[in-house]
């Protein structure tokens, strides 16, 4: 602490004046500047301690402009409430209940019974509100009281969390349709090829035949499509360790899925050399639904190509591209949706489960990929899947996997 | 709203603003349980709705006695008269809204054969706009909003050609299947209450703007 601003300067003052007024009433000059050093010495003394501390802190009520500060910037709406009036709404509050609300009854912001009756009471609780601000709003509102007039409401969107459980109870729902549909056409053409037999031709029973048999082979399909999507859902978390050159696996896939009929209408455009870490039958089952959608989806006699490249980050990017009629932007954000078809009445007739891209998206998220879905109303579709390029490892194989790494360098300089 | 001098006044106002957002909002949970227990045949939710009524009621003459004691008491002017005014009058019509889904209600055991009865699935699309009505024109009430009290008004051609194309249907189902006639008919009633709540909410939309602006909206959007 500086000296001189703890100096008892009016005291000396004081003192100085006193014993000029001495002198001049003809007192002993001893005995006054005697009084006077032992004044201010006893000044100097009592201002070097340190001030007193007050005796009491008095207590300061909370005011509503603090409790503003403090919750304006918090990310979850919040809301202080004085005997039922908001009093103050941080700024998430205001853009979700509106501006209005401030100085408003806390009902006129929450007209939800539900909420009503949790402010009606003076305690502290929650309410389940639906319907805040849109039909479909699911929020928790958390009211704590503070004192007797003030309150703090803290509202907590539920929505999502509604929206998952929902997802849930759909998939079954959807699952056991789906399964449901040939199941319906493969009872009904057996009961009538048995209940009937005598009075069939036989080119009508063998029509009959060949659609048991199709609805048949999508049952299966849809059941193989099911429990792959299960498996890769189950090994969501434990990263693949195979080492694998993509090119292979992605030639060998895209081989397989056009078949022999429709192999002519494939080109590929493989970089070779790119090595990743997957899971030789996921990865080849993401090309094959890549594909076989392409192929089907895509106008008849028109290529499709498949592009294997490296993407300036580290990564190994695939494109399948088809030339078909697209598809319409409102439909891209869904269509890794289970059972999600943007028209199903073709879909189904080409055999489609519904669940191919969705299997591809958890394939490719297991493998810490990326899936890109573009598409051009009336050009085509362009699918790019991004897969992480393994790093060199201290594995002997590292040394086989150099040569070609170098003529993907000179394929793409 | 500018404060007042006397703050009891702002502080009436406060509260009689509460006690109609308060009446709405049971009006519109009203609407949708009573459509809900009508679509799934649930009696003992349509008994609960009919049951919560009297709130709605009871809430009504709140209204209606804090606002003859406010006229009686500070003689507002302008837009505080115009104010309390809205109010009494939305107060009424909100308790008719009720009124009306509190019938929708006690017809929900009225319904016979409704597994196999198509045109309840015309209803709840119906309902929902009417309810939506119902929720934006309170949001407008709250936020003394003229430009979204419009907005409603305009939703209302939207149930008017609902509730025509829902006759249209119950008629020619009822010349089909005259068995089903006196259930039929019962939904006519439905989508009648459910048309007659848009008008309302109409009219308070129409008050909405008053309160707020001090006219009615122009002709073109009623």
């Amino acid at each position: 602490m500086d000296f001189r601003h703890s100096l008892p300067i009016a005291g000396i003052v004081l003192a100085n004046i006193t014993i000029a007024a001495l002198i001049i009433l003809d007192v002993d000059p001893i005995i006054a500047i005697s009084v006077l050093i032992v004044w201010v010495g006893s000044l100097l003394l009592a201002s070097g301690k340190p001030p007193e501390p007050p005796a009491i802190i008095v207590e300061q009520p909370i005011s509503i402009d603090s409790m503003r500060k403090l919750v304006e910037n918090s990310s979850t709406p919040m809301l202080v409430t004085e005997r039922n009036t908001i009093a103050a709404a941080n700024r998430n509050a205001r853009k979700m209940l509106g501006q209005h609300i401030i100085g408003q009854d806390a009902r006129v912001a929450f007209r939800q019974p539900e909420a009503i009756s949790l402010f009606a009471t003076d305690s502290n609780g929650t309410a389940i509100v639906r319907g805040l601000v849109r039909r479909q709003d699911i929020w928790r509102v958390n009211r704590q009281s503070i004192d007797d007039d003030l309150a703090v409401i803290e509202l907590i969107n539920q929505t999502a969390e509604a929206d998952i459980s929902r997802a849930h109870t759909d998939f079954v729902a959807n699952a056991s349709h789906e399964l449901r549909t040939p199941l319906a056409a493969i009872l009904g053409y057996v009961e009538t090829l048995s209940e009937s037999s005598e009075n069939l031709d036989s080119p009508t029973a063998k029509k009959f035949l060949s659609t048991i048999q199709r609805e048949a082979e999508r049952l299966h399909s849809l059941i193989s499509d099911l429990m792959s999507l299960s498996r890769v859902e189950a090994e969501k978390h434990d990263a693949p360790r195979d080492k694998l050159e993509f090119a292979e696996v992605v030639e060998r896939a895209a081989r397989d899925a056009a078949g022999s009929q429709r192999t002519d209408r494939l080109t590929l455009n493989l970089a070779s050399g790119a090595y990743v870490h997957g899971d030789r039958g996921q990865l080849e089952q993401v090309v094959r639904n890549l594909v076989d959608n392409a192929l089907k989806y895509g106008a008849p006699e028109t290529n499709v190509l498949v592009t294997l490249d490296r993407a300036r980050s580290g990564e190994a990017r695939l494109c399948v591209e088809d030339h078909g009629e697209g598809i319409a932007p409102e439909h891209i954000p869904h269509l890794t949706r289970r059972f999600y078809r943007t028209d199903p009445g073709r879909s189904r007739a080409s055999g489609g489960t519904g669940l191919g891209l969705a299997i591809v998206k958890h394939i490719v998220e297991r493998h810490k990929g990326r899936l890109d879905i573009e598409s051009k109303l009336g050009k085509g579709t362009r699918i790019t899947v991004r897969i992480p390029i393994a790093k060199s490892d201290p594995e002997p194989a590292n040394v086989s996997s150099r040569p070609p790494e170098r003529v993907w360098e000179e394929e793409h300089p | 709203m500018a404060d007042h001098t006397v703050k009891a006044f702002d502080e009436d106002i406060t509260r009689l603003r509460g006690l109609i957002a308060e009446m709405g909002g049971l009006a519109e949970v009203a609407i949708q349980e009573a459509l809900d227990a009508m679509v799934r045949g649930d009696e003992e939710l349509g008994d609960q709705v009919v049951a919560r009524d009297a709130k709605i009621d009871a809430l009504e003459s709140e209204v209606d006695r804090l606002a003859v004691r406010i006229i009686a008491l500070r003689a507002p002017m302008a837009d505080d008269l115009r104010e309390v005014i809205a109010a009494l009058k939305i107060g009424g019509v909100v308790e008719r809204i009720g009124d009306y889904s509190k019938n929708i209600a006690k017809r929900v055991g009225m319904i016979e054969g409704r597994d196999r009865f198509e045109p309840l699935t015309l209803l709840p699309a119906m309902g929902e706009i009417a309810s939506e009505m119902v929720h934006d024109v309170l949001t407008a009430y709250a936020a003394r909003d003229p430009s979204l009290a419009r907005e409603v008004i305009a939703t209302d051609a939207k149930v008017d050609a609902f509730y025509n194309s829902i006759f249209r249907n119950l008629v020619s189902h009822m010349v089909e299947n005259p068995a089903t006639i006196s259930s039929a008919a019962q939904l006519l009633f439905v989508a009648r209450n459910l048309e007659r709540i848009g008008d309302h909410a109409t009219n308070v939309a129409e008050m909405v703007h008053f309160a707020a602006t001090g006219t009615y909206p122009p002709e073109e959007d009623r």
